[in-house]
C-alpha cells in the first residue's frame, strides 16, 4: 500500500489528516465565538452535539484523524533521524528562508497534544464522556462525573475565570500558531497543489488562516476572563448566572 | 596588492566507513584571498605531506562549478556560507584573518563516508538508473520545431536540469531526504513532451529507489533549496508529489 510504504504516500497521509484537523479547528473556533455573545446559544450548539449517534460517529472519525496524524508523525521522525545517520554536524546553521517552525513540527505537535490532554479532562470528560459513561452505567438522569453535562457554557466560563488556565491556553495557542503556519502550506505542497506562483500565496494564506484561528480562540479566552474578573463585566450577559460553585 | 590570511581549520578525519571519525585542528598561513577554498585545502595537503602526515581526502574535479563532485559542509553550510555556488567557486576572501573554519563531510545515512571528507554518492546514480532518462530508439535527427514547447515550460525544464547532483540537498536536510534532487530529475523530463510518455513510470521507479536507499521523508523545511548551489526551486518537489500521486492513483 503506497500510503504506508512510500515516503510520499506517508506524507500524503500526514497532509490529509492535518488538513482534516484544520477543518475541525475552524469549526471549533466558530462555535466558541458564540459563547462570547450568548451562553444560551453556545449551549444550544452543545445540545446539538452532545452524545447523539451522529456526534459519536464524528468523534470517532476525529479521534482517528488525530491518532493517524500523531502515529505518522512519530513514525516519519524516527525514519528521518535514521536517514540522517549517526554522526551529527558539529556546526549547523539554519539557512535564510527556512522557518523555525518547519524544523520543529514534532516538538510543537507534542506541546499541542499535551495541552489537548488537559483540555479533554476539563471539558470533554465532563460532557460527552460523562454522558456516554453514565448511560452505559444505567443511570437515568444522573451523571457519574459532573452534574450537568449539557451546560457547556458554565463549565467553560468557570474554567476561564482562572488566570493560570487562560495563560496555559495562550501558550498552547502560540505553539498551535507555529504548527499551523508551516503545516498549512506544507500540506498543500505535499499533495502537489503548489507551483512557483502559488508558493508565496499559500504561505500568506496559511499565515493569515493560522492567525485568524488562533486570534479567534484567544479572543474568547480573554473576553471570558475579563468578563468574569472585572466588576460588572464587559459582555451583555450576567456572569454570575453561569459561574459554577467549585 | 595581494592580501593573505592565516586560518585555523577544524577538519573531520575518518579512516574509512566503519571507523569512528574525529576533528583534527590545523593551522595554515599566508593563504591568498584570491585563491579558492579547494586551493586552500591543496596548500594544507602540501603542508601535511611535507610534514610526513596523511593528506586530507576530499572530492573535486572540474573546479568550475559544473561537475558536482566537490562537497564539504563548511561552517554549517553545504558548499560554504556563500549562496548559489559550489565549494570550488568559494573564494577565500569570504573569510577573515584568524577565522576558524569547521569542515565536515556530508552527513547522511544515504551518503556514507569513504574517507575524511569524501562520501559515497553512488546512491544518486542508482536513482537515475532507476528511471531518470527517456527510452528513445535513436534514428535520424528530427526537425527541431516538429514538437512545439512553450517557452515557460522549456525554461522551467532547463532550470530543473541545472541540478548537478552534488548532494548538498541531502546534506542540508535535517531528514536526510533526497527529494530536491529526485524532483529536479523528474521535473526536467516531466515538463517536456518527450519525457511525458514515461512520466508515471519514472516517478514511481525513482521514488521507490530513493526510499529503498534509505533517504528520509521530506517535511518541506526548504533547507535544500536554500543551500542548493544551482538554486533548484522547491516547487519541483510539489511537481514530483503530483506526478507520484497521479501515478499511484492510476494503478
Amino acid at each position: 500500500m503506497w500510503l504506508t510504504n512510500s515516503s510520499i504516500g506517508r506524507k500524503v497521509v500526514m497532509s490529509v489528516s492535518g488538513l482534516f484537523l484544520v477543518l475541525f479547528l475552524t469549526f471549533h473556533m466558530c462555535m466558541n465565538l458564540a459563547l462570547v455573545f450568548s451562553p444560551e446559544a453556545y449551549n444550544v450548539i452543545c445540545g446539538l452535539l452532545g452524545a447523539h449517534w451522529y456526534t459519536l460517529a464524528l468523534t470517532a472519525v476525529l479521534a482517528a484523524g488525530f491518532i493517524v496524524h500523531i502515529v505518522y508523525a512519530f513514525w516519519l521522525t524516527i525514519q528521518n533521524r535514521r536517514a540522517r545517520g549517526n554522526d551529527r554536524y558539529a556546526v549547523n546553521v539554519r539557512p535564510q528562508g527556512v522557518e523555525w517552525s518547519s524544523q520543529n513540527m514534532l516538538v510543537l505537535g507534542i506541546i499541542v497534544i499535551l495541552f489537548l490532554v488537559l483540555h479533554m479532562a476539563q471539558f470533554w470528560f465532563k460532557m460527552q464522556f460523562n454522558e456516554v459513561a453514565s448511560s452505559m452505567a444505567g443511570l437515568d438522569g444522573e451523571y457519574l462525573y459532573h452534574d450537568d453535562p449539557h451546560n457547556g457554557a458554565s463549565l467553560v466560563i468557570t474554567e476561564f475565570k482562572n488566570l493560570w488556565v487562560v495563560v496555559l491556553y495562550l501558550v498552547w495557542l502560540v505553539a498551535l500558531w507555529f504548527h499551523l503556519t508551516h503545516g498549512f502550506w506544507s500540506a498543500l505542497h505535499t499533495i502537489g497543489f503548489n507551483n512557483n506562483i502559488w508558493f508565496n500565496r499559500w504561505k500568506v494564506i496559511g499565515n493569515v488562516f493560522a492567525t485568524v484561528i488562533c486570534l479567534g480562540f484567544a479572543f474568547v479566552l480573554i473576553a471570558l476572563f475579563l468578563h468574569t474578573n472585572i466588576e460588572g463585566g464587559i459582555l451583555g450577559w450576567n456572569a454570575a448566572d453561569w459561574l459554577l460553585n467549585k | 596588492m595581494e592580501k593573505t590570511i592565516d586560518l585555523t581549520l577544524k577538519v573531520w578525519r575518518q579512516r574509512d566507513r566503519k571507523s569512528k571519525g574525529q576533528f583534527e585542528t590545523y593551522n595554515v598561513k599566508g593563504i591568498s584571498t584570491d585563491s579558492s577554498f579547494l586551493e586552500m585545502l591543496d596548500v594544507l595537503n602540501e603542508q601535511l605531506i611535507n610534514e610526513g602526515k596523511e593528506p586530507v581526502v576530499f572530492d573535486h574535479d572540474c573546479r568550475e562549478g559544473i561537475c558536482g563532485m566537490c562537497s564539504l559542509y563548511i561552517n554549517g553550510h553545504p558548499h560554504g556560507p556563500d549562496s548559489a555556488i559550489t565549494t570550488c567557486q568559494l573564494h577565500m576572501r569570504k573569510f577573515k584573518n584568524g577565522d576558524t573554519i569547521t569542515i565536515e563531510p556530508w552527513r547522511s545515512a544515504g551518503f556514507p563516508v569513504i574517507r575524511d571528507l569524501m562520501v559515497d554518492r553512488t546512491a544518486y546514480d542508482q536513482i537515475i538508473a532507476a528511471g531518470g532518462y527517456t527510452s528513445i530508439n535513436v534514428g535520424g535527427a528530427q526537425d527541431a520545431n516538429a514538437v512545439l514547447i512553450p517557452k515557460t515550460d522549456a525554461d522551467e525544464a532547463m532550470d530543473s536540469a541545472s541540478c548537478i547532483g552534488c548532494g548538498a540537498c541531502v546534506a542540508a536536510c535535517k531528514n536526510g531526504s533526497a527529494m530536491l534532487f529526485v524532483s529536479a530529475k523528474v521535473s526536467q523530463l516531466a515538463l517536456l513532451p518527450q519525457g511525458r510518455i514515461e512520466a508515471a513510470r519514472r516517478a514511481r521507479a525513482m521514488v521507490a529507489k530513493m526510499d529503498e536507499l534509505g533517504f528520509g521523508n521530506c517535511t518541506n523545511t526548504g533547507a535544500c533549496a536554500a543551500q542548493c548551489p544551482k538554486s533548484i526551486s522547491l516547487s519541483n518537489i510539489a511537481r514530483l508529489n503530483r506526478e507520484f500521486i497521479k501515478a499511484k492513483l492510476q494503478d
